[in-house]
């Protein structure tokens, strides 16, 4: 198997993943001046979440990683849903509170 | 990695200064070092994660209180930070890639550059929590939030006000832990720029650069997400 | 009795050994070997475990009788607080991982050393750096949360030492966090030549689990005990109801370190266990990737269970049933490992030898504590019992008849691999049984007391409970000589003890094959596996051809 600094990611790619990313915090500032209801939040992560995709996949090499990588990281995100999700059930699903 | 079968004993002999006991090869080395690396960022997501399980508890139930103290931070800095960090991890990025390619004034010069925009970050954030000091907004004895004046608008209640405090805490925490993170970044920073420039990371040995790219990055995520759950929450005037 | 050790005449000490490697203060305190790292952990648990020990002997004194009679409320508050404290955070959490997994698990897997030994001797100073700021707190007046820190009782209304403690929890907590990054990393990327996943011992396969728990759970009790230092010292508000914070939500971070810290301290057990039983049942476990697929379904199932300890504390309804249903489902796999363990001894030739004892003492003390946890997981009884003495009951014998029983067992299997001297045999058994028993009087009418309904955490009850209170006492009483014997024969056996031999037990396993005590690096020759774990048949059948 092969270490995740062997391949060598052409600096070209790098600036323009950096021009994605700018791009999307530009977007992302805007997009909160406008009134868009539930989905408000929802662009705001989406783009979030999007950034941080490309973070990881390229400026931390996932991409070219072996998959042991993604699982690591899979298994954090699973369990820290497991966190998210099962406490706010918990607050949902208090009738006394909403 | 089974195929690691050499033994102990003639391993010990001729081995690559940089390779340690435990390992036979520095491939093995390598991959050991970074499979801890991830491991260790995991435990940093449940770390902030605990931290954005609050958040979204108490931006459910307080969300007016959100809405009013996250408008009364400054969006300009925040999206400016956004900035100059993404900037950051592209000098980082760039750093791990002159390590690669063995160009050691180019590494030297691109962590540097990671320093100052990380420095510049942590400035603007002091800047942050200055403002915020001056205006009471931060929680305990002295808290006392006032609605920031805004034509048009109608003052916040009093219990919305109150419940603020909520808010500030967590940004607060939130940036307050992120900011650390950053601290401790710029002071492994420091030493890798001495080392770098002492010429301790040649092409087949820069994984504490990359590792620590890899750390950098991560925080650089963690504010990917608080940037937008703390500063953009409702900026629209129609929406309270 | 009959036992399995059989010591050929003239057994000599191995020359070059890990001990004797190097004498000084240094060669130990800056050391990097993971066995000598392991002797640290275990001296330094040993003393947390006698203050704790401590703190339930004078907790037992003062429940001998009704009234108040040696400490006032508050100090009993201190007591039962430092006994949790220390006993959960300094002595449960990394009692099997950071001495016997340290020592054992790279021996096992063929490697060296661990994968980062910097990293492993790192954890061991923030230990007991941890250790330093929460006993400063006990020193300096103690502290009265319960080992739990709720809020807003730890946060707005005690006036003790609640900042320090915690934080020296948080510390501590950093040490496990990179024992089990270590042991993670080292399963995965150390393994010798042919030591596939599944022939891993099941030893291996349970700390394998408990790292992912350590891992994961962890960082967030660090950052709750964060934000309750935080909420001490400034006021901010997130626990405080009276700024709008909310005191459950500080439970639910709490727990959702605080239970599957319940399986970091339960999983390690199922390890050694699992390790003890075949071998004295001349037998190969039954089942083997059944009980190495439960382990790690517990550590995984472990995440959904936490708010069982929040039925009465209101939490949604609809909520408490999703928790209590999956309650009841991590049953399953811990089940699995009882009828395993048991169907691997049906037809075994089994020696009484102390591990073995102190392995069947914990199949039975586990089975009820197990048990007892489904009456808790059930919604109705729960409200019943909650903060009772039967909740205390049930803890304690998951905990000390399971995990401190498991350490025992393991302890004593491991004691002659350690130090290249074997335990003596009769005393150990002794203590075995007095511990046994000495456990079952102390915490059984507990159980009748707490359905009766004693709450738990008060210094006085009503003088209808004292015949059950003084029958515990007097079981704790015994139950101490059970735990405090083998320190003296251990100790003795250091010197004394018969040269044990690289492999007295002759049991499979990589950590068997090299010398007692080991080398410095473990294996003269890195081993090449070529068996499954557990092959006693034809161990035995080699025996019989050579006997």
């Amino acid at each position: 198997m092969s270490a995740a600094g062997e391949h060598i990611v052409s600096p070209k790619l790098y600036v323009l993943i950096w021009i994605i990313l700018l791009c999307f915090t530009g977007l992302t500032t805007a997009a909160a001046f406008g009134d868009f209801g539930i989905f408000n939040p929802i662009i705001a992560l989406a783009i979030a979440f999007t950034k941080a995709i490309l973070v990881v996949l390229f400026f931390m090499h996932v991409k070219y990683s072996p998959r042991m990588t993604a699982l690591v990281i899979g298994c954090g995100l699973f369990f820290l849903s497991i966190l998210m999700v099962l406490t706010t059930a918990d607050y949902i699903s208090r009738g006394w509170m909403f | 990695m089974d195929s690691h079968a050499a033994t102990v004993e003639a391993g010990l002999h001729h081995r690559d200064p940089e390779l340690h006991n435990q390992f036979d090869t520095l491939e093995q080395q390598k991959d050991t070092a970074h499979l801890g690396m991830w491991v260790f960022l995991i435990t940093e997501i449940m770390f902030f994660g605990g931290l954005f399980g609050a958040y979204l508890v108490y931006r459910n139930l307080y969300y007016p209180a959100f809405v009013a103290g996250s408008n009364s931070i400054s969006i300009f800095w925040g999206t400016l930070n956004t900035a100059v960090l993404i900037c950051s991890s592209l000098t980082m990025a760039m750093a791990v890639h002159s390590a690669a390619i063995g160009a050691r004034k180019l590494l030297v010069g691109f962590l540097s550059l990671t320093l100052l925009l990380g420095l510049i970050f942590l400035a603007v954030k002091g800047k942050e929590y200055y403002d915020k000091w001056t205006e009471h907004h931060v929680p305990g004895a002295n808290f006392h939030f006032d609605d920031p004046e805004r034509p048009g608008e109608a003052p916040v209640p009093a219990d919305v006000a109150s419940q603020t405090s909520i808010y500030f805490s967590l940004y607060f925490a939130m940036t307050g832990m992120h900011a650390l993170h950053m601290i401790i970044g710029v002071g492994i920073l420091l030493a890798l720029i001495w080392k770098a420039s002492r010429g301790s990371f040649p092409p087949h040995h820069y994984t504490m650069v990359e590792n620590f790219g890899l750390y950098w990055h991560f925080v650089d995520i963690i504010w990917i997400f608080l940037f937008p759950l703390l500063y953009l929450i409702s900026r629209t005037p129609a929406m309270h | 009795m009959s036992t399995a050790t059989q010591v050929p005449a003239a057994l000599e000490m191995p020359r070059d050994t890990y001990l004797n490697a190097g004498y000084g203060v240094k060669s130990w305190f800056l050391t990097k070997d993971h066995k000598r790292i392991a002797i640290l952990y275990l001296v330094s648990i040993t003393m947390f475990f006698l203050f704790g020990g401590l703190m339930a002997v004078l907790i037992r004194l003062e429940l001998l009788t009704p009234a108040p009679d040696l400490f006032q409320s508050d100090t009993y508050n201190k007591l039962f607080t430092m006994h949790g404290i220390t006993m959960v955070f300094f002595f449960l959490v990394p009692s099997i991982p950071a001495t016997l997994g340290n020592f054992v698990l790279p021996m096992m897997i063929g490697a060296r050393d661990l994968a980062f030994p910097k990293v492993n001797l790192a954890s061991w100073y923030i230990f007991m750096i941890g250790a330093c700021f929460t006993f400063s707190a006990y020193i300096s007046g103690g502290v009265d949360t319960g080992w739990t820190f709720y809020t807003p009782l730890s946060t707005s209304y005690l006036n003790t030492h609640v900042v320090a403690a915690a934080l020296g929890i948080m510390i501590a907590g950093f040490a496990s966090i990179f024992t089990g990054l270590n042991f993670i990393v080292t399963t995965h990327r150390m393994r010798a030549p042919g030591m596939t996943w599944f022939r891993l011992p099941l030893f291996v396969w349970s700390m394998y689990a408990v790292s992912l728990v350590q891992v994961l759970a962890t960082p967030v009790l660090a950052i709750t005990l964060i934000l309750v230092a935080l909420e001490r010292g400034f006021h901010i508000g997130i626990f405080n109801p009276q700024l709008g914070g909310d005191p459950v939500l500080f439970q639910h971070m709490f727990w959702f370190y605080s239970h599957p810290a319940v399986y970091i301290m339960i999983l390690p057990g199922f390890g050694v266990i699992s390790e003890v039983i075949p071998c004295f049942s001349r037998k190969r476990i039954f089942g083997y990737s059944a009980v190495a697929f439960s382990s790690v379904a517990i550590g995984v199932f472990g995440f959904l269970v936490w708010a069982h300890h929040m039925f009465a504390a209101g939490i949604s309804t609809y909520s408490a049933l999703v928790f209590s249903l999956l309650s009841f489902i991590i049953a399953i796999p811990s089940a699995i490992k009882v009828f395993n363990w048991t169907a691997t001894m049906y037809k075994g030739s089994i020696h009484f030898n102390t591990p073995m004892l102190y392995a069947l003492a914990f199949i039975g003390l586990f089975t009820i504590g197990g048990l007892t946890g489904l009456f808790l997981a059930c919604l109705g009884i729960d409200m019943h019992v909650t903060a009772t003495y039967f909740v205390v009951a049930h803890f304690h014998y998951v905990m000390v008849g399971g995990m401190l029983v498991a350490y025992l067992a393991g302890l004593h299997f491991w004691w002659p691999k350690m130090t290249g001297r074997m335990y003596p045999e009769p005393p150990a058994q002794l203590s075995a049984l007095i511990t046994f028993i000495g456990f079952n009087i102390t915490f059984f009418p507990q159980f009748v007391l707490g359905y009766m309904g004693m709450p738990r955490r008060y210094h006085t009850y009503p003088p209808e409970f004292q015949v059950l209170n003084v029958l515990s006492t007097a079981g704790a009483s015994v139950l101490a000589v059970g735990l405090l014997l083998p320190m003296f024969y251990l100790l003795w056996s250091l010197k004394y003890g018969e040269i044990a031999g690289n492999n007295p037990y002759r049991a499979t396993g990589l950590e068997w094959q090299t010398e007692s005590p080991p080398p410095m690096h473990n294996f003269h020759e890195t081993p090449i596996v070529t068996q499954e774990a557990y092959d006693y048949e034809s161990m035995n059948e080699e025996e019989v051809v050579i006997g």
